[in-house]
């Protein structure tokens, strides 16, 4: 049987899914089915039932409501302790996560306590002669392989944001019957003390909004250098976007950053200059109507996701594209 | 307080990878390699913690001998001591890794390990958590910010999209280090001399227990298949250009 344990938004406790929630049970329904088991999904807190009815109205053989006062706010020694006992209660074959923050944070803690390695970040799975491969990614993004785990199980593995779509899963008319299960938890078990979540400072920049994106990466170089991308955001008409190095080196605010720790946006346009493509960085961008790539490297991740790009030393190309913009605006 | 700092040695960022025929890794001869990203922040972490509060800063660091250089910065960056796991890295899974990192910690009694929250080859993001419950203390991953308050630990760990949390935990712990939460110092001269006769201890993994058995491993890896068919333009920047907006402006029809 697969187990799929789901999340909830992290920063805004009780309230509602996490949406790799869905993807994560997706990939669950569709591996399933492959290994002709059955599905089983847990969710964590401490009341859940008001997130139950839309879970229960998905094709899902058994729902888990994992209750507990000391699960009210997410900590790695609760989630741990309260998700190994469940997998020892209802031994899984396959126990799957969405491949989230709090995932990484408590994962691989639960599957070293049954001797295994979580499989993280991975994108897809198939049969092969009767046992799983997983597919992931190395060297973020530029290469992808083949994982195989041994047999005695269960395997551990997250599922990458994006990589199995939430609009294929399959929902059931009747609703899937859902059980208490209440692990055996006290408070000296746990070690860490979290306190609210928060977030730094209002934004003044929303690039959410925005029509057109012109985003720069490592490939700038120097922040001496930043001036040769805003040329093309103001001859685009675009917001200046730019990906985690770059706001991490200071040479645009932190505001300006998308991805999987900064902003995530759709626009009509989305002009990557300089940046390789990492997943943390596709993650924010890959919903765009249009996406442009400008990188020196042909086999940079990013290609992967551009509909036009151009393979070039951006401090060229991007001048003249300045030249053919307007040229074609005017 | 005695810091640990777990690094690896990867290949440097824009390295052109070649799958090697065995196609179960990539070719390493042709290759340079540098400190893994998220691993230099560590450090640096490390080395104004014990600007701090004092102390020491114990770099550990599993690889092959090239390896060596790699730790030999970090001593030259103001790290006090090394410890080198010199053993091949390719048949250990990160339990295995996480196994002999532990062992070789459990002999120094740190207050502290902190490490990168994931390496730019494997990715798997996992190393410190893993040492962490094998070691049977407190962790936290995806740290912004570091405080030491006597016997406790306060942190700030990054949530998604934007949002942060504060968390406390007891001493000792395994902390895992993003990118960016302090600025990275480059070694001096003088750093550079002293490093020479730092101490570098040599560690083999029969000496940590033997080279634990893989539970999972990489049957082969291959580039990546596209998910998107995408028109690229080539040639000198102005043809490229004028054919792209050409492209932007009748085909995607963006402006």
């Amino acid at each position: 049987m697969i187990l799929v344990i789901l999340e909830q938004q992290s920063e805004r406790q009780n309230s509602q899914w996490h949406r790799m929630s869905w993807e994560t049970l997706a990939a669950g329904q569709q591996l399933a089915a492959q290994l002709g088991v059955g599905l089983q999904a847990a969710v964590l807190g401490k009341s859940n039932s008001a997130l139950l009815a839309e879970l229960a109205s998905k094709k899902i053989g058994h729902i888990w409501n994992v209750e507990h006062d000391l699960l009210e706010r997410y900590t790695a020694d609760g989630y741990a302790s309260a998700c190994q006992q469940l997998v020892e209660k209802i031994k899984p074959s396959v126990v799957l996560f969405p491949h989230t923050y709090q995932v990484r944070d408590f994962a691989p803690k639960l599957a070293t306590r049954f001797s295994q390695v979580l499989i993280s970040d991975v994108i897809s799975a198939r049969l092969d002669a009767g046992a799983l491969v997983y597919v992931r990614q190395f060297f973020q993004g530029k290469l992808s392989g083949d994982i195989r785990a041994n047999g005695t199980g269960p395997h551990f593995a997250s599922i990458q944001a994006g990589a199995f779509r939430a609009d294929a899963l399959e929902t059931s008319a009747t609703a899937a019957p859902s059980e208490v299960f209440s692990p055996v938890m006290d408070a000296t078990m746990i070690r860490q003390r979290p306190e609210a979540p928060f977030r730094e400072a209002a934004r003044a920049v929303d690039l959410t909004t925005a029509e057109i994106i012109v985003s720069v990466g490592r490939g700038i170089k120097e922040q001496s250098n930043i001036p040769v991308v805003e040329e093309l955001a103001k001859a685009l008409g675009a917001e200046l976007a730019a990906s985690r190095p770059i706001c991490d080196a200071g040479w645009l605010p932190m505001e300006r950053q998308v991805g999987s720790s900064g902003q995530t946006v759709a626009p009509k346009m989305y002009v990557a200059v300089g940046i390789s493509g990492a997943i943390q960085h596709l993650v924010g961008m890959k919903g765009a109507k249009t996406i442009v790539a400008i990188n020196k490297d042909a086999n940079a991740p990013i290609f992967e996701v551009a509909d036009y790009g151009i393979v070039g030393d951006l401090f060229e190309v991007v001048p003249a594209l300045v030249d053919a913009v307007n040229k074609a605006k005017s | 307080m005695k810091i640990l700092v777990a690094i690896k040695q990867v290949p440097m960022r824009d390295s052109q990878l070649r799958i090697a025929p065995s196609a179960r890794w990539i070719d390493e001869d042709a290759l340079n390699f540098e400190i893994n990203e998220p691993d230099a922040y560590a450090l640096e972490e490390a080395l104004q913690l014990k600007e701090k509060h004092g102390g020491e800063v114990v770099v550990l660091c599993a690889g092959p001998e090239r390896a060596g250089q790699t730790i030999r910065e970090a001593l030259a960056k103001g790290a006090d001591r090394a410890i080198h796991l010199e053993l091949d890295l390719n048949s250990l899974d990160t339990l295995g890794m996480a196994r002999l990192l532990a062992h070789a910690c459990a002999a120094e009694k740190a207050d502290l390990i902190l490490t990168g929250l994931q390496s730019d080859d494997l990715g798997s993001g996992q190393t410190g958590v893993v040492m962490a419950e094998l070691m049977g203390v407190a962790h936290s991953t995806i740290i912004m910010q570091v405080e030491v308050n006597g016997s406790t630990l306060r942190v700030k760990r990054e949530l998604e999209n934007g949002w942060f949390q504060h968390i406390e935990m007891p001493l000792p712990a395994v902390l895992t280090i993003q990118s960016g939460l302090n600025k990275l110092r480059y070694a001096t001269l003088m750093g550079i001399k002293k490093a020479k006769n730092k101490e570098v201890k040599k560690l083999t993994a029969t000496e940590l227990g033997g080279m634990p058995a893989a539970v999972v491993w990489t049957d082969k890896i291959y580039a990546p298949h596209k998910s998107k068919q995408s028109q690229i333009f080539e040639g000198d920047a102005k043809t490229a250009a004028t054919q792209l907006v050409e492209k932007l402006k009748f085909e995607a029809r963006v402006f």
